[in-house]
């Protein structure tokens, strides 16, 4: 027992004086932690709270146009300006080019016109089939309806667009649906569709109420924060190959193993200080960060971090994370040749398992051929873990599943750790 | 006929990747309380026959024994024997002397109180109280040879392996070494040494062996050796029998 202190406090000693090593494991992840969180974060004010600047063109005169404004004014996505209608598109790119918008909608002349005729021509269809008596040829001559124009600005993603896409076409679908109930009220009553009654129908829209669905009832609907501290937090644990991957290979390479095989103490204990040692590091890292979360979050305008209710099922999923990161980064260190290999291989597999893990792009977002290799994946199931606490208010026994695959996984990588010991004949 | 410290009998090693024995036939005894060295060209073998009877080397053939322990079936209880100061630094270079002592202390089985008097005695000896809690890596390379030997002496062992243990240290350093080695060698420790320099042969040990090309050309005091072979010193002594041609 006396070895293994000792050993553990040599680790410590050796850690403690290793300043790169602890930023790395220490401060990059906090920093990815607050940078990713922020951003993901403005990403959703931008769409909830923040507007974006849109020009618009208007090139109609009549009444459609104007309502269809309105429509988008009550989107409440965006910032309209508005450009004098003799604006060409080119003009209207250059304003772009210029950032003074990342959209710009050109409303064609006619547009209400061409509207109202389509809506006639609809009512007109409609009222034919319930047996009434219309001019429908005449009509559909004049139902040719010209598209609204939507220019973007290159750097606008294809997820934005598609959602600002979706916010105009809904508010078109609303000044159709508008003008085709105006005309079918007109050709039934011969008079106006009343004010209070358009608004009554237009207005009675059903609303849809987002739930999120915990395995505790409560109904918080979860942040960029509960989202993305413990997948940094998981990176950050495994990111610990850079430092103890480079110790073991710095052990092998430098004199003091050669005088430690021949002492009458077997290798094994110093890898298993290792593990202890660095163990309780990553258990520290998922403490710094869980505060930073919960403390330092909200100062910077971010959301806070709220624990999940079971701290005795955090505690153990962070443990097993941890051990799996420990055992991975020995591993790395007993077959790398040098520090270059290990801090070269460890890093680069790192982000390859967060990447297919799920911790850059969510697992359900993966082409279907990658749905058995994001299993394969440590990261995965340390994510999975986490989010069954983190977002589902799960306890213990709900993320049993998850914990299971990745002791597996923990196992076989002490197994191959071994394996590598006895080949190299370092034990 | 008292035990001897090193029986080596018949030994033959080869590197896995090797085609050609870097050891063969090759027959030694040190006997116990003896200031032996072995001397030879670059390549020739020492440090591979002193890794042989470390352990750190699995030979193909023949035995070596320490104290009557046999190398290769009992490995764990011949490292509790010898104590091994190898040619590089071995020891953590972000640690202080201290702190490495109290290290291998424990990895040499010692009890804490022990490798605490020990650990004080030796800074002591080997000039090294004043920078005892100074990181090794600042150290000159003076310094260091001798944090390198109090690590493998601090457990007081029976047998101590010196793998050129003065190489590219100032005089005083080396001075101070071998005065050690000396003092430890009355106190019952076997010396077992290789080195270049020929006149720390003189200085230090009674016995000599030279060795080349894997195997052991002469092994006897330094006096009968330059009776036997008719030459002045150890340098004639030791061209004479390896030849002039280069080694490296």
């Amino acid at each position: 027992m006396y070895k293994l202190k000792a050993t553990i406090l040599k680790d410590i000693q050796i850690l403690t004086r290793d300043k790169v090593g602890l930023i790395i494991m220490f401060a990059m992840p906090i920093i990815l932690a607050i940078v990713i969180t922020a951003t993901q974060n403005s990403t959703f004010d931008l769409v909830n709270k923040n507007k974006v600047p849109l020009l618009l063109c208007n090139k109609d005169t009549g009444t459609a146009s104007k309502q269809l404004i309105i429509a988008i004014e009550k989107i409440g996505m965006f910032e309209i300006k508005n450009v004098v209608p003799n604006h060409s598109e080119k003009q209207i790119a250059n304003r772009m080019h210029e950032k003074d918008a990342l959209i710009a909608i050109i409303i064609p002349q006619n547009f209400s016109t061409k509207i109202n005729a389509k809506a006639n021509a609809t009512a007109a269809k409609a009222l034919n089939n319930f047996g009434l008596d219309s001019e429908p040829t005449k009509i559909l001559v004049d139902s040719s309806l010209q598209p609204i124009s939507l220019l973007y600005h290159p750097v606008l993603q294809l997820s934005f667009r598609q959602s600002i896409n979706g916010a105009l076409q809904s508010a078109l679908q609303m000044v159709q649906s508008k003008q085709v109930l105006k005309s079918l009220y007109f050709s039934l009553n011969e008079k106006e569709l009343p004010d209070t009654l358009e608004k009554e129908i237009i207005n009675n829209q059903v609303a849809i109420n987002e739930i999120p669905i915990s395995r505790d009832g409560s109904k918080t609907i979860p942040n960029a924060t509960q989202h993305n501290i413990p997948a940094w937090t998981i990176f950050a644990m495994f990111f610990v190959v850079i430092s103890l991957g480079s110790s073991v290979v710095r052990e092998k390479l430098n004199g003091s193993f050669i005088r430690l095989k021949t002492l009458p103490t077997n290798y094994l204990v110093a890898l298993l200080s290792k593990q202890l040692t660095y163990l309780i590091v990553t258990l520290l890292q998922a403490v710094v960060i869980f505060a930073i979360g919960m403390y330092l979050f909200p100062y910077l305008g971010l959301p806070k971090l709220n624990l999940p209710s079971d701290i005795l099922g955090l505690f153990i999923v962070s443990f097993i994370c941890g051990w799996c990161a420990v055992s991975f980064a020995i591993c790395i260190g007993v077959f790398a040749q040098t520090q270059e290999q290990a801090n070269g291989v460890g890093a680069v597999s790192i982000v390859l398992m967060a990447a297919i893990g799920g911790l850059l792009v969510p697992s359900f977002a993966m082409p279907a051929s990658f749905q058995s290799i994001i299993k394969l994946s440590p990261l995965h199931w340390c994510l999975e873990a986490y989010y069954g606490l983190f977002l589902e208010a799960g306890k213990l026994k709900d993320i049993v599943l998850n914990i299971l695959p990745l002791i597996g996984i923990t196992i076989f990588i002490q197994l191959i750790t071994l394996y590598g010991l006895k080949k190299k004949n370092l034990i | 006929m008292s035990q001897a410290a090193v029986s080596i009998k018949n030994l033959a090693f080869k590197h896995q990747a090797q085609e050609n024995y870097c050891l063969h036939n090759l027959h030694l005894e040190i006997k116990l309380g003896d200031r032996f060295g072995l001397f030879g060209p670059n390549g020739a073998g020492k440090t591979t026959l002193i890794n042989c009877m470390t352990g750190l080397l699995k030979y193909q053939q023949g035995s070596i024994q320490l104290c009557g322990v046999d190398v290769k079936n009992k490995p764990k209880e011949i490292n509790k024997i010898f104590g091994f100061v190898p040619q590089d630094f071995s020891f953590y270079q972000e640690l202080t002397p201290i702190e490495n002592l109290a290290f291998f202390g424990a990895w040499s089985g010692m009890k804490k109180s022990d490798i605490k008097n020990k650990t004080t005695q030796l800074l002591e000896i080997l000039g090294l109280t004043d920078v005892a809690n100074k990181q090794v890596q600042k150290f000159s390379g003076g310094m260091k040879r001798r944090v390198n030997l109090a690590i493998g002496v601090i457990h007081t062992p029976k047998i101590l392996f010196l793998d050129e243990p003065t190489v590219g240290v100032d005089i005083h350093s080396r001075q101070a070494i071998i005065s050690y080695l000396k003092t430890l060698n009355e106190s019952g420790t076997t010396l077992v040494y290789t080195s270049h320099q020929l006149n720390e042969a003189e200085e230090l040990c009674n016995n000599i062996a030279l060795i080349d090309n894997g195997q052991i050309l002469a092994n006897d005091t330094i006096k009968n050796l330059l009776a036997k072979h008719n030459q002045q010193g150890l340098e004639e002594l030791f061209i004479t029998l390896t030849g002039k041609s280069y080694r490296d």
